[in-house]
């Protein structure tokens, strides 16, 4: 086929691609976005064997082929709780992907003399070094949604210093592999990348892993845009360009939803403060903890007018999100008013709590956002807290210096009775303690939510 | 420079602001789903792979090439399944829909 139908093809793929971002974007047409997005991806891709230049077509579907069947099965198997670092490693293999393309394709032009031209060197250069940052940045972040790698900031002394000598390293890699056009050194600006990409995850706490997973997903959009100028592709210019300029946005999006500025996301000693938070926590609680059996709340629970549910990640871990419909349900036969508080960054993402809640057949209109739900907690008589932390802790309102002083919160300390169940006192995410469950109002009961 | 590139960087700039634009309005509990959609988005490096594969000279570039199709497949298929799954749990309204519930 010729090419300029080729390049057609790919036109009619892009305005699929552009729409399917489109109707993501609103909750009504977000599945049918979904759906359009991957039909204009399979015209660009169905197309691209119909290239003449190309041969090898056994060995291109050999690999889509294996590709299908792992991606099929890992999305189809994971659980719902674990879709955050399943999206982190999707996010990974892509920014990969493009690193690959560039080392091929200059292993491919580097023999002959002056045929890396610049136009297309610096493509190369950039998918190789954001490529590879965001494939091993992505898997520091799988590894820490996934337990595997500790969730808490990690930092190490000289931090800065490495960090210098490494910019140095990559700086010296990208001007020797330039000049030289040696493989070479391209090796040495990729090995410089996954260093990179890992000390770039590492220092981040867990609780702000979806920021840092929207952020790698623009990166990989914006390497993928970069293999676009170096193979003369529109279809991947305006892909992977479209991808990295949206995810910008949704990552600056995200930080304001938590109530943190990417920088300080990125670059702030999210870890320095832990320490000073720990002893004021100490100091306001010593152990005034009340408990309660599972009878004692039915009991406070039944004898209720308003009941607002919390729900957090320990609810996700648990399932128990059935089990809370049915009690919802339950109390509604007896004229308890039931309403569901969703605090936007509740479980590990923004959202993730609203999908789970939705699965339980949890009625739309009783789920209540964080600005909409915090002036009725003065009326609320009892606010039932499951597996949540950071997102109620009074701390973020009242403790500056706190690491997450700031974050707006649900008010649920404002309720006139708060049970909090849960399976210990151990801080959230964060790793930040919780002055909540010291309140004389609040009423814990230890359980596996 | 030339003719391609400045084409090229047309359709890039002009592809930016689009980016921009068309997400400027998403509500907060799509930021997951959207994240996901257009993490699939970017698994379009599968054709940069195929190009790498097609026009290959070495065994070096074919193996370097056939790893780049394996991921953009993983990050395609994979990525488009997994926002339905999360975008199917926010579809079932009605209440009949009550049997399709996962065991945990």
């Amino acid at each position: 086929m010729s090419r300029t139908w080729i390049d057609f093809a790919y036109l009619v793929a892009a305005i699929c691609l552009i729409l399917g971002i489109k109707r993501l974007a609103h909750p009504r047409t977000a599945r049918s976005g979904n759906w359009i997005a991957a039909v204009g991806m399979a015209i660009a891709v169905g197309f691209t064997f119909a290239i003449e230049e190309i041969d090898a077509y056994w060995l291109m579907l050999v690999g889509i082929l294996i590709g299908s069947v792992i991606g099929v099965g890992s999305a189809r198997m994971v659980r719902m709780t674990a879709i955050p670092q399943m999206v982190a490693l999707f996010n990974g293999v892509g920014g990969g992907a493009a690193a690959l393309i560039a080392a091929a394709e200059f292993h491919r032009l580097a023999p002959e003399s002056g045929a890396l031209d610049p136009d297309h060197l610096v493509g190369i250069l950039f998918s190789a070094l954001v490529g590879s940052v965001s494939f091993w940045g992505s898997l520091v972040a799988f590894g820490k949604l996934q337990d595997l790698v500790p969730g808490r900031p990690i930092v190490f002394p000289a931090q800065n210093l490495v960090n210098a000598v490494l910019g140095l390293t990559l700086l010296a890699a990208v001007a020797l592999t330039a000049t030289t056009e040696d493989g070479l050194w391209l090796a040495v600006l990729m090995i410089g990348a996954l260093v990179l990409g890992v000390l770039f995850v590492l220092p981040i706490g867990g609780a702000d892993m979806p920021v840092v997973i929207s952020l790698l997903n623009a990166f990989t959009g914006l390497a993928a845009a970069s293999t676009g100028f170096v193979l003369d592709n529109t279809a991947l210019i305006i892909g992977g360009t479209l991808v990295g300029a949206s995810g910008t946005l949704l990552t600056i999006k995200m930080g304001q939803a938590m109530g943190r500025p990417l920088r300080q996301t990125l670059f702030g000693a999210f870890g320095a403060a832990p320490e000073a938070a720990a002893a004021v926590a100490a100091a306001d609680g010593d152990g005034s903890v009340r408990t309660a059996s599972p009878d004692d709340i039915a009991f406070m629970l039944a004898y209720a007018r308003r009941v607002v549910f919390v729900p957090g990640y320990g609810l996700a871990v648990a399932q128990a999100q059935h089990d809370v419909r049915n009690l919802g349900e339950l109390l509604e036969g007896k004229g308890v008013d039931v309403r569901y508080a969703i605090h936007p960054v509740a479980g590990r993402m923004p959202g993730h709590m609203n999908v789970l809640l939705a699965e339980a057949n949890v009625p739309y209109d009783e789920l209540f956002e964080m600005e909409q739900i915090n002036p009725e907690f003065p009326q609320t008589d009892v606010v039932v807290v499951v597996g949540a932390n950071d997102v109620v802790n009074p701390a973020a309102r009242n403790q500056p210096g706190n690491p997450i002083y700031g974050m707006p919160i649900l008010d649920v300390d404002k309720a006139h009775n708060v049970v909090v169940i849960k399976r210990s006192l151990s801080p959230g995410f964060a790793g930040v303690d919780n002055p909540l469950f010291y309140d004389p109002k609040t009423v814990m009961l230890f359980d596996d939510a | 420079m030339n003719a391609q590139l400045v084409a090229e960087l047309t359709v890039f700039a002009l592809a930016v602001f689009l980016g921009f634009e068309l997400i400027a309005k998403v509500p907060t509990m799509l930021h997951t789903p959207l994240m996901s959609g257009t993490n699939a988005i970017h698994g379009i490096v599968l054709i940069g792979a195929m190009l790498i594969v097609g026009t290959a000279d070495s065994g070096l570039e074919k193996a370097l090439g056939f790893v780049a199709v394996v991921f953009g497949t993983i990050n395609i298929v994979g990525g488009f399944l997994v926002t339905d799954r999360m975008l199917e749990m926010f579809k079932q309204r009605q209440p009949d829909d009550g049997e399709r519930e996962r065991e945990p």
